[in-house]
């Protein structure tokens, strides 16, 4: 079976790293993995989408994603501007950094405050509280999609030492903090 | 050993790590520009001992390595669309001169109007200049065609460069599984570079030279036989790569579904995927659908789509690259091959995905679906250009009423 995964965010929340780092776990658990960015001109601080697929048998599409079966959104202001759940399968997942539920949607719906994890974490740069890590967390407790070991081993190979621990810390947080909302 | 994760870019990084090559140079350009940076991290680490290059554009990248070949030295560059336009006369020069050298090439839309994203205009632009010219369809495949490339370019039966087409962001910025080959293992592969003409300042050749015109014709007709011989050359090191790393992809075309197929696609590039799936779809609605991935566009694969032509009833060729007034590229090709079987296969040519556009199974799907009733209608159909244009924009007055937002 096939997940498609839409990641949503800002420019430099790290969404396409998100991607990236699911994919990552995903392949050191021996299943196939395809992670690629929104082909478009991306800047920061504007809306950007970043996907995922993770399979049991070899992925042959090369398509953009249009039914996701799952939404994270790493941005809690984000929902004003963009349809997020576009697209979404009726049985999909809509994973969210919010504090409360934040549309009316009838889907099952996550949420975490993620920033809050972030800040507390000390992952921000330049004032801007990365939350991708915090995310995928989120993402592993709502889906199970990987192992949280697997998230973490994926982040400490891709960010060493003290950074490398601070996002491992973050993605566990994440895990115990997220709820159905 | 776990796969890697790596996307496209970094697949072809690897392969020219393991191919220990010794010269590289290259000038930016998106979707290409994260392979050199890869190279030159590991140059810079310790991992590969090359000389980078750096210059002020393609055309004198590729002299570059051009250059380094001439004196015996196995070595690479890469680049994309108008990278690849500027550095065309020095295409002709490599292969021209016989140096063996390998060039990735990362698809991308030719501007105006500007676009970095993938479409074949750009490869297909180079097929007449005595390259070997690979498309890959997959991550994994990048990296073995990348790595096979030099084996096949500095083959006594070839000598001839090699460019290795891989499709911008579809592969070059996605991340996906790849098995990267022990070093050991790819060095017995591969022994160092051989070559028995080498500019040095003790050696007496001249290259370039001015040649009479029998010689200049001589040359063109030999650089085909060694073209031809490459198809055999092609098949022997896939099947060799398959006894040492496990994996072959069929020589110069890849068939999916084909034995018993009525219809047979033919495409290249990273969204065979998709028309893949397709085939397999249309199979369950009882359509015998075929997919004949073409893994070199030069030489190109004549005797094997002689043969799946006088068995199918009707050939379905996908092109992402369009000669203006003309034809589809690979349409052409497959056009003028069909005709030694006297015309009777229906044949339609399809201009889809440029600059991007998304192509899926569905739409793959649905488009064959509607070319088989045609063809299952009349007996026979033949259409060389059938136009897929974007959704939504299929008619002129929608079109037009596009550009008007953007005027």
């Amino acid at each position: 079976m096939m997940i498609e995964i839409r990641f949503h965010g800002r420019g430099g929340q790290g969404a396409v790293t998100a991607a990236n780092l699911l994919v990552d776990a995903a392949i050191l658990e021996g299943k196939y993995a395809q992670a690629f960015p929104h082909f478009g001109a991306e800047r920061r601080g504007a809306p950007v989408v970043a996907f995922a697929r993770i399979s049991d048998k070899p992925i042959q599409v090369h398509s953009q994603i249009t039914n996701p079966d799952i939404v994270v959104v790493l941005d809690p202001k984000i929902f004003e501007l963009v349809n997020v759940v576009e697209g979404l399968k009726n049985n999909g997942i809509l994973v969210a950094n919010s504090r409360d539920k934040p549309i009316e949607v009838n889907v099952k719906t996550y949420c975490v405050n993620a920033t809050k994890i972030a800040k507390d974490l000390n992952l921000v740069i330049s004032g801007w509280p990365v939350v991708n890590t915090t995310m995928l967390g989120a993402l592993v407790k709502a889906s199970e999609i990987v192992s949280l070991d697997s998230i973490i081993e994926a982040i400490k190979r891709s960010f060493s030492g003290k950074l490398g621990e601070a996002n491992a810390e973050a993605a566990r947080r994440a895990y115990m903090e997220t709820r159905e909302c | 050993m776990p796969l890697m994760s790596l996307t496209g870019n970094y697949a072809v990084a690897h392969a020219v790590r393991l191919a220990r090559v010794k010269v590289i140079s290259a000038y930016p350009i998106t979707p290409q520009t994260t392979i050199v940076e890869k190279l030159s991290a590991m140059v810079e680490n310790g991992e590969l001992d090359a000389k980078m290059v750096r210059v002020e554009s393609e055309h004198s990248a590729l002299a570059t390595v051009f250059g380094a070949a001439s004196a015996g030295a196995r070595a690479f560059t890469a680049t994309s669309s108008h990278g690849l336009l500027y550095m065309h006369e020095v295409v002709w020069w490599a292969a021209g001169s016989r140096i063996p050298l390998v060039m990735a090439v990362v698809t991308r839309a030719i501007g105006p109007p500007w676009n970095i994203h993938v479409d074949h205009q750009d490869i297909f632009d180079q097929r007449d200049t005595g390259w070997i010219i690979g498309i890959a369809q997959e991550n994994q495949e990048v990296l073995d065609m990348t790595l096979q490339a030099f084996k096949l370019s500095e083959d006594p039966r070839v000598y001839l460069p090699v460019m290795v087409g891989l499709d911008g962001f579809i592969l070059s910025h996605t991340r996906a599984p790849v098995d990267v080959p022990e070093q050991e293992l790819v060095d017995e592969w591969l022994p160092p570079r051989r070559q028995p003409y080498v500019i040095s300042p003790e050696s007496n050749y001249v290259m370039g030279n001015i040649a009479p015109d029998e010689v200049h014709f001589l040359m063109r007709y030999s650089m085909h036989e060694a073209m031809e011989a490459a198809k055999t050359v092609i098949k022997e090191i896939d099947k060799e790569y398959g006894e040492v790393f496990g994996r072959s992809y069929g020589g110069l075309i890849e068939c999916h579904n084909c034995d018993d197929a009525d219809y047979i696609v033919v495409i290249t590039g990273s969204w065979s995927g998709d028309a893949k799936v397709a085939s397999d779809m249309l199979r369950e609605n009882g359509y015998k659908v075929g997919v004949a991935r073409i893994r070199y566009i030069r030489p190109w694969p004549k005797e094997e789509l002689e043969e799946l032509g006088s068995r199918a009833k009707g050939i379905i060729v996908f092109d992402r690259a369009i000669s203006m007034g003309g034809y589809g590229p690979l349409y052409s090709d497959v056009a003028g091959t069909l005709y030694s079987n006297g015309g009777k296969t229906s044949l339609v040519g399809v201009i889809a995905g440029l600059a991007g556009v998304d192509v899926g199974a569905e739409t793959f799907k649905e488009t064959i679906t509607s070319i088989i009733h045609k063809i299952e209608e009349n007996g026979f159909f033949f259409e060389p250009r059938l136009w897929l244009l974007p959704k939504d924009y299929s008619s002129r007055e929608k079109m037009l009423e596009v550009a008007k937002r953007w005027l």
